[in-house]
């Protein structure tokens, strides 16, 4: 204790000091929020026009219309084994680019190119890439199955990575001082003790590339996405709704069965 | 100078049998010009169990790991059988490590894996890429991990989780996984400073009891004098990197121990 604190009189001494960076940094936020609202022109007023049409446009979505429900099914499908597909293979593609872009394992030469494919693979959003694929490959699902394989190596590659950059070094040690290979040390020292996480990671894409899947066809790359579209475009919104309430009963499903999965692997 | 030592390892690996470990001249730095290991000369003829004490940082870690390679040596030699092992690379590293068992102060076992994969984690030096993860051991070695377990007393946790045990059983599995490797010396870093005084007790017994059983030598790093003393058959003592004091433990005296680790208000 110092002198001065201990003498009477003095000023107490403050256990939590004012950040003026902080405040700043925060102002500043606000000021910019302000700045860019009246730049593009968002007004209450215009705000309160926007909702009298949307009141509209709801009121045609009601009662949603099944009689088109062949087509409606036949596109789901579609949009599920698009889906199915692209996290299978995007998933197996993942677990080898995992490895190689953890910084723990492997040395500089390969962790960056690995990390900068990851990074090309999450740049650029699955809608994208999938016009991408079918001005490649042409229209129908394989662009779009295509495009969600690079969203999947994206996502479980960089999240993968990071999850074996957390491991115990000393189980690794361990494994390694027995005189195991590098392949051995990955079966028994490595994966063992992330691919409770991988499985989860896994999971968490399979029903991010559901939802997705049902977009991709928007652009022409396969799936219920261009059936939406399309009864978009002809003002059927009471179709529009049906495809809606069929697309949440299809991610509300998988949910159901990715949390069976779950408790299966773990 | 490097003349001498060349033939005094020479005659050294000659003179004694299989399983003899000879270090010449080790030294380490792991910052440029701060020398760790200040060149280590050390011989074991192939059995007994050897203790090595000194203070923390004093780099007795650093000599067991540069016996396996775990840790890089900066210059010296270590020979094992009369194979210097800092000049392997690789598949021949690898070859050698398997004969060198190691068991470490926090266990270091797989916590996701069961107590019979942690043990057969042995015999990984002896599998190939394909075998080791299906799980494809020989009939014998499951056999002989069985064993292990029944004597080490956790023939019923085979199939439990690592991370499902206590400290001691951890520390009777990480042992049974150094001995599974069927090795030529046994390195042990501190394997009972993470240990109440009892299981420390029990687990020293357990350890010089599987190596002396399989005449397996075995090098222990230990923080604790009394134990060094009633378990071990050579005690050598450390400090500041180099060694002070090598002989049995009758012939520890508190001199020594003041040489080791500095003082006397603590004895």
């Amino acid at each position: 204790m110092t002198a001065a604190a201990g003498s009477p009189g003095a000023a107490p001494r403050r256990a939590f000091v004012p950040s003026w960076p902080k405040r700043i940094a925060l102002l500043a936020v606000a000021a910019y929020v302000i700045y860019a609202a009246s730049l593009l022109g968002i007004s209450w007023e215009r705000f309160l026009i926007g909702m009298d049409e949307g009141a509209r446009f709801i009121g045609r979505m009601v009662p949603p219309n099944f009689t088109r429900w062949e087509l409606l099914l036949k596109g789901l499908l579609e949009s599920m084994q698009i889906a199915v597909l692209a996290s299978a293979l995007g998933i197996a593609i993942s677990l080898p680019v995992g490895v190689l872009a953890a910084r723990n394992l492997m040395p500089a030469s390969v962790t960056v190119p690995m990390r900068v494919f990851i990074g090309a693979c999450r740049s650029l959003h699955p809608v994208i890439v999938a016009i991408m694929f079918v001005k490649a490959v042409g229209f129908g699902a394989l662009a779009g199955v295509l495009a969600l394989v690079v969203a999947s190596i994206g996502f479980i590659g960089k999240l993968f990575a990071e999850a074996i950059e957390e491991i115990s070094l000393k189980q690794v040690e361990a494994v390694r001082s027995t005189g195991a290979s590098f392949m051995n040390v990955m079966t028994f020292g490595v994966l063992p003790q992330v691919m409770a996480r991988f499985i989860g990671f896994s999971l968490y894409q399979l029903d991010s590339n559901l939802r997705n899947s049902t977009m991709v066809g928007i652009v022409g790359a396969g799936g219920i996405g261009g059936t939406l579209f399309a009864a978009f475009k002809r003002f059927d919104y009471d179709y529009v709704c049906a495809i809606l309430i069929a697309i949440i009963a299809l991610i509300f499903a998988a949910e159901i069965f990715s949390n069976w999965l779950r408790r299966t692997f773990q | 100078m490097a003349l001498a030592q060349v033939v005094a390892t020479a005659s050294g690996s000659r003179g004694a049998g299989s399983r003899s470990l000879v270090i010449r001249g080790l030294a380490k730095e792991y910052t440029r010009g701060k020398l760790v290991l200040k060149g280590i000369d050390l011989t074991m003829d192939g059995q007994g169990f050897l203790a090595v004490i000194g203070p923390s940082g004093t780099g007795k870690s650093t000599l067991i790991r540069c016996i396996n390679r775990l840790v890089e040596p900066t210059a010296g030699e270590v020979r094992l059988n009369g194979v210097d092992l800092t000049k392997l690379r690789g598949a021949t590293l690898r070859a050698a490590r398997r004969r060198i068992g190691m068991v470490f102060q926090e266990y270091n076992l797989v916590e996701r894996l069961t107590v019979m994969e942690n043990v057969l984690c042995g015999r990984l030096g002896y599998m190939s890429a394909l075998d080791a993860w299906l799980r494809r051991y020989r009939q014998s070695d499951i056999e002989d991990a069985f064993g292990l377990l029944d004597a080490i007393g956790l023939g019923e946790f085979a199939n439990r989780r690592a991370d499902a045990l206590s400290g001691g059983q951890r520390q009777r599995v990480g042992i049974a996984r150094a001995v599974m490797q069927d090795p030529d010396l046994i390195l042990a870093d501190e394997p009972t400073s993470s240990l109440d005084p009892k299981t420390a007790v029990e687990i020293m017994e357990l350890l010089t009891g599987l190596a002396g059983r399989r005449s397996i030598p075995v090098i222990v790093n230990i923080h604790n004098v009394e134990l060094a003393k009633r378990f071990c058959t050579r005690i050598v003592g450390m400090s500041g990197g180099a060694i002070v004091f090598d002989g049995p433990p009758g012939a520890l005296r508190d001199e020594h121990l003041k040489q080791i680790y500095g003082g006397e208000s603590w004895l």
